[in-house]
């Protein structure tokens, strides 16, 4: 099973269109990635389908790159 | 159009249609008879009546057919209904075909955008609807809105090419691509543009459409074993029409500013007559009254004898109500003229393809000028009663003088428009 962390920037790379290379840990999803502020919206959703949680929306907002992704979702047990 | 109004030309075609992605693509296979209309095979009809509809082909764009990555990133497929993708993508067409590429902030913001659609994401509001009700309301996407929204063709080709000029959609049913054509032109007549995009998207073909037009008892659902047979206006066995999807998009040019460009002309808008029949939501009123109205009024503004149309792209759907009333609105139209006129309704190959219809059989018109010769009306075997005395092209092209042309749209709610075409000389 892969982790946490590929399943993530794997998403990224889904949604945004990006290429792999560029996702990395600390990439910010609207500064590095090109994403706009419903992309952001669709991908925390991408998150909440693939690690079957819920990420409310004062959470959501503070989910700004990859690693800000990775570590919500490893502190709900994912 | 009139004394005080700018000249508007067509300088841009684009088309998406059940014939194939491409104008000269969907020209050749038009003129050659072919039809695009074909079983449902990519959702489950078993419970609907009208099991056929003119679907746009798969394929390469080599091959004439439609890859929707060969033209939209696939993250951007993703936001947009299937109706913004054909509207993009005709749209592309043509405005690569005109060469137009404002340079400046003043030549963009002389540019608009006039797209319409019909019904607009009925599918993408469909499958949002049952996502709400099956996992609630956080499942629903943020680009859910902005995909079914019938102005968001004029938004996206807007952003992609920055144009900053008037941007519009017209939405009438069944007329909307040939009054968003009209329309578009007179913001250019009237010097608030110099250049718009202008035409119709369409695709409504799932099970809801499907229900919901069949339920109105509009499509035909005698042909399903034979669906290149189904479309037949004027033909005694017509049944109803066949739903169609797709788009056509033309570009609008003042012109003065298409002379100035060298850019290649293919016809000029000489005329556009709008009118409402007042009378039933889908039936059209005694005796195509409106619809009378309408070609008149266009020709009006056109300056124009009956004697000089020489081409009627009927708007003939194939219903034995409207096929009836429209040509017995056009005979009176034309009285004696009527003998020298050709009349043919393309939705015999293609189907009715709603808000694109008008855009995409305008583009016909424009090309049946541009080459000289009129395209077929397929399956018009034996005329129905009440229809004779005008040639309906039947079955095979014909080369003939055609220096204007004239295209009817009508709609449900009972809105028809008429717009007239000529050679520029």
């Amino acid at each position: 099973m892969i982790d946490v962390s590929q399943r993530v920037k794997r998403i990224v790379v889904e949604h945004l269109g990006v290429d792999e290379a560029k996702v990395t840990e600390d990439a910010s999803f609207i500064d590095d990635l090109g994403a706009d502020s419903l992309d952001t919206v669709e991908l925390v959703m991408a998150f909440e389908e693939e690690f079957s949680c819920e990420i409310p929306d004062d959470a959501a907002e503070k989910i700004l790159n990859v690693k800000d992704a990775i570590d919500f979702i490893k502190s709900q047990g994912g | 159009m009139n004394d005080v109004m700018r000249r508007v030309v067509i300088t841009g075609l684009g088309i998406v249609s059940p014939l194939g992605c491409g104008v000269e693509t969907n020209w050749d296979r038009l003129m050659a008879g072919k039809s695009g209309i074909r079983a449902i095979d990519s959702f489950d009809v078993s419970d609907l009546s009208a099991k056929i509809a003119g679907m746009v082909p798969e394929g390469t764009k080599d091959a004439g057919g439609f890859n929707p990555l060969e033209w939209i990133e696939l993250k951007e497929q993703r936001k947009i209904d299937r109706f913004i993708l054909f509207g993009l993508v005709a749209a592309q067409q043509a405005i690569e075909d005109s060469g137009w590429q404002p340079r400046d902030a003043k030549s963009q913001e002389r540019t608009g955008v006039m797209i319409g659609s019909g019904i607009g994401g009925l599918t993408t509001i469909a499958d949002a609807a049952v996502l709400l009700q099956e996992r609630g309301p956080r499942r629903i996407s943020p680009f859910f809105i902005p995909a079914a929204l019938i102005n968001l063709v004029s938004g996206h080709v807007s952003i992609k090419y920055g144009f900053k000029g008037p941007n519009h959609s017209a939405v009438t049913a069944c007329a909307t691509g040939a009054h968003a054509i009209g329309d578009a032109a007179r913001i250019i007549a009237l010097d608030d543009a110099d250049v718009m995009v202008a035409g119709g998207a369409e695709a409504a073909i799932g099970r809801l459409g499907l229900a919901g037009f069949a339920a109105a008892r509009s499509l035909s659902t005698g042909y399903n074993d034979t669906p290149e047979e189904a479309s037949r206006p004027w033909d005694e066995g017509r049944d109803g029409f066949v739903m169609g999807e797709g788009s056509g998009v033309v570009l609008l040019e003042e012109y003065e500013h298409a002379k100035k460009r060298n850019a290649s002309i293919y016809a000029e808008l000489i005329g556009y007559g709008l009118s409402g029949d007042a009378y039933h939501i889908t039936a059209p009123s005694y005796a195509g009254d409106g619809g009378f109205r309408a070609m008149k009024a266009a020709l009006k503004r056109a300056k124009m004898s009956p004697y000089q149309i020489d081409y009627i792209n009927a708007h003939g759907t194939s219903t034995p109500l409207g096929d009836a009333t429209e040509f017995r609105a056009v005979k009176r139209l034309l009285g004696d003229a009527a003998a020298t006129v050709s009349m043919s309704s393309t939705k015999s190959a293609i189907g009715h393809l709603l808000g694109a219809a008008g855009a995409v059989e305008a583009i016909y018109s424009v090309l049946s000028i541009r080459d000289q010769a009129v395209p077929p009306t397929l399956n018009m075997n034996n005329p129905s009663k009440g229809i004779y005395g005008m040639d309906l092209v039947p079955n095979e092209a014909r080369e003939r003088p055609v220096r204007t042309a004239l295209s009817n749209s009508f709609g449900f709610g009972g809105t028809n428009a008429s717009l007239i075409f000529s050679k520029v000389l």
